[in-house]
């Protein structure tokens, strides 16, 4: 058994009325605002810089250092990023719908501490309840104080719009997401500027931070940023959102202590995974979100630890983990991958635009049983034109990282499987049974 | 002569008022104008542009980029069958093979008499539930082909219909109360938001659905 860590972002999701403003307030709701309003913004923004905490949204920049790079000027914004929609990812959305207003006090907090009095919080536009759970909220914090022209009494005065996106994977990039924000195409923007702390929303010096990062804060504030380094290891402080899935017996999302769980723990142990489904062998597993490369049973003893999976060369990223079986066509797997990039691609650059098309199609006519021999080295040299070397972390030849991650599935496979890829060529079809419902 | 109707149209000036700048209120109009319509007309993206400060071609522009906006008809009902990868690993290709032979139609296309469109998606962010469905956004899952028929008999009926709202219809909960936006606040800008009567809608309640956020979650729920 895995010993349970503090909940911090989790403690009240499993009530029934969790996202109720009443629920909140009797759970110790906005009490971490009322104690950062008693401090400086400088002091709050020290005491978030002391908890080590790392962005939750992929990349995991510490967000102490995001805030301190945001050029002081009279305009700032602040903009949280709820657009979830990395494959496989989907603990920002349960966040949404379950705490809500834990999502607009962090906002508030991260607002105070970086001297910002306008926020915008994008949320992506298929969460049709969440959206109505954020506006919600949103009503209720206002009449209860906790936002407006005092919050909470003090001479602060903070606004929170609550946007809906419409459909476009890219928006979760932070540039793309401005200008989504913008009201425009969902393209992401030419750097540098690198961060949107020196151009950001119309110009303007601009916060970026993720839904499960500023659901944190609350529980820093009022619990000190000692309490939270006390947990994890390193710069891998505090617990992490982990959202399982594929063939394991119980997907769902896990708030785990940083770096002292395995991922065999989180795939096999009965009260995280269970293992995986009908007993059968691990084949593979993707330890961060389709865009990391993926991992064999070799990997199962790494920890849940930023730099220990950067080390082993892919990415904790947006914390989703998804297990593939012995039945696990990895051709298959990584088409369907492909595809998504292909699709998601925005288009303004040509090595993504046209790279993700071609690999798309020549994964499919593999799977299919169509594909020769040299339609394999013909893939990889086809990412290669996308990331030169097919490093990790990967070259870039494209405006944002959407390009480079859509080698990392390919390169895996023809890494780990090269054996099945031939067989899908000799035998002229797919060896592996179709992926069929679970029933029963 | 306005297309939205006259309640849109002023729920449509308060949006606008929400933003710095009235353009970052293109895609929130879009959602408004499909609440009213099932999808984006012609005649809706002209208002829109109006409203906003750019030209028609500058919304539809925009608005094709993005999956949820319909710049043309769709049905009362939209399925979005995810097929991306969890879903794909718990079958979710042979729930949407179904749907396309229980449907009639192929993805992309609506029935004959506009009850459903059938369409793929990618990753709806509800892995723990798949293969998962959406349907005018409201999630169901994990679906069996079996499963796929009881919910279309469902919405055919009428059945779900405090859950499901009518396609287009994204969030029935309007924002109450609200600081007028920054821009408008400083006052300094002759902008053309329509200042002090910014975000200003006490009580607003909507008619067209349950009208609520209180209804039980009909996504994940947590373990």
């Amino acid at each position: 058994m895995i010993a349970q860590a503090p909940r911090i972002v989790t403690s009240r999701v499993a009530l029934e009325d969790s996202f109720t403003l009443q629920r909140y307030l009797a759970t110790g709701g906005y009490e971490g605002l009322r104690k950062a309003l008693s401090m400086a913004p400088a002091d709050v923004a020290a005491e978030v810089n002391k908890a080590s905490l790392l962005g939750r949204g992929g990349a995991g920049f510490p967000a102490g250092r995001k805030w301190s790079m945001l050029r002081q000027t009279p305009t700032r914004y602040l903009v949280v990023n709820g657009d979830e929609s990395e494959p496989a990812t989907f603990k920002d959305h349960m966040l949404i719908e379950r705490d809500p207003h834990q999502i607009i006090e962090g906002t508030a907090i991260a607002a105070y501490a970086t001297g910002v009095e306008q926020a915008f919080i994008y949320c992506r536009g298929e969460f049709a309840l969440g959206l109505e759970r954020l506006q919600q909220a949103c009503n209720e914090a206002y009449a209860h104080g906790a936002l407006g022209r005092a919050v909470l009494g003090s001479g602060y005065g903070l606004d929170i719009v609550i946007h809906p996106g419409a459909g476009a994977y890219i928006c979760g990039e932070e540039t793309a997401l401005l200008e989504s924000l913008e009201g425009k195409r969902g393209f992401p923007r030419i750097k540098p500027p690198f961060f949107p702390a020196a151009v950001g929303l119309y110009g303007e010096p601009t916060v970026v931070n993720n839904v499960e990062t500023v659901s944190n804060l609350p529980w820093i504030i009022t619990h000190g940023a000692a309490a939270f380094t006390a947990l994890g290891e390193g710069s891998s402080a505090g617990t992490r959102l982990f959202a399982l899935s594929g063939r394991v017996e119980h997907p769902g999302w896990f708030e785990i202590e940083m770096s002292k769980t395995t991922f065999r723990d989180l795939i096999y142990d009965p009260s995280l995974g269970g293992g995986i489904r009908g007993g059968k062998q691990l084949r593979a597993f993707i330890p961060g979100g389709v865009s990391a490369p993926w991992f064999g049973p070799a990997q199962l003893d790494l920890g849940l630890d930023q730099d220990a999976v950067g080390r082993a060369g892919s990415m904790l990223g947006s914390g989703s983990v998804v297990v593939m079986d012995e039945d696990t066509c990895p051709v298959r797997a990584a088409w369907r991958i492909a595809q998504f990039f292909h699709r998601e691609s925005c288009g303004q650059c040509t090595p993504c635009r046209e790279g993700s098309g071609w690999i798309e199609k020549i994964m499919h006519r593999l799977e299919q049983g169509l594909g020769r021999e040299k339609d394999i080295d013909l893939v990889l040299d086809a990412c290669d034109n996308i990331s030169p070397g097919l490093s990790w972390p990967p070259r870039q030849t494209t405006i944002c990282v959407l390009g480079p991650s859509i080698p990392s599935a390919i390169v895996s496979v023809a890494k780990m499987f090269r054996d099945d890829m031939l067989v899908h060529v000799k035998e002229g079809g797919c060896p592996f049974p179709p992926d069929a419902v679970r029933r029963g | 002569m306005p297309h939205l109707s006259p309640d849109n149209r002023a729920k449509a000036e308060a949006i606008v008022a929400c933003y710095p700048r009235p353009r970052s209120a293109l895609i929130p109009l879009c959602h408004l104008a499909q609440s009213q319509d099932g999808w984006l007309t012609c005649e809706a993206m002209k208002e829109i542009a109006d409203l906003v400060g750019c030209t028609p071609a500058e919304v539809r522009g925009t608005a094709t980029f993005y999956d949820m906006l319909h710049t043309e008809p769709v049905g009362r009902h939209v399925f979005s069958v995810c097929t991306n990868i969890a879903c794909m690993l718990a079958g979710a290709y042979e729930v949407l093979d179904h749907a396309e032979a229980s449907l009639g139609i192929s993805v992309g296309q609506t029935t004959a008499d506009g009850e459903f469109t059938l369409e793929e998606a990618e990753c709806l962010a509800a892995c723990d539930i798949a293969p998962c469905v959406q349907v005018n956004h409201r999630f169901f899952g994990p679906l069996d082909p079996d499963g796929f028929d009881q919910l279309a008999e469902d919405l055919r009926s009428g059945r779900l219909a405090d859950t499901v709202p009518a396609q287009g219809i994204l969030s029935r909960v309007e924002r109450s109360v609200g600081l007028p936006a920054l821009a408008a606040r400083s006052s300094a800008s002759g902008g053309s938001g329509p200042g002090s009567a910014g975000g200003k809608k006490p009580g607003a309640a909507r008619g067209s659905g349950p009208g609520s956020a209180s209804s039980p979650a009909t996504g994940p729920v947590p373990a």
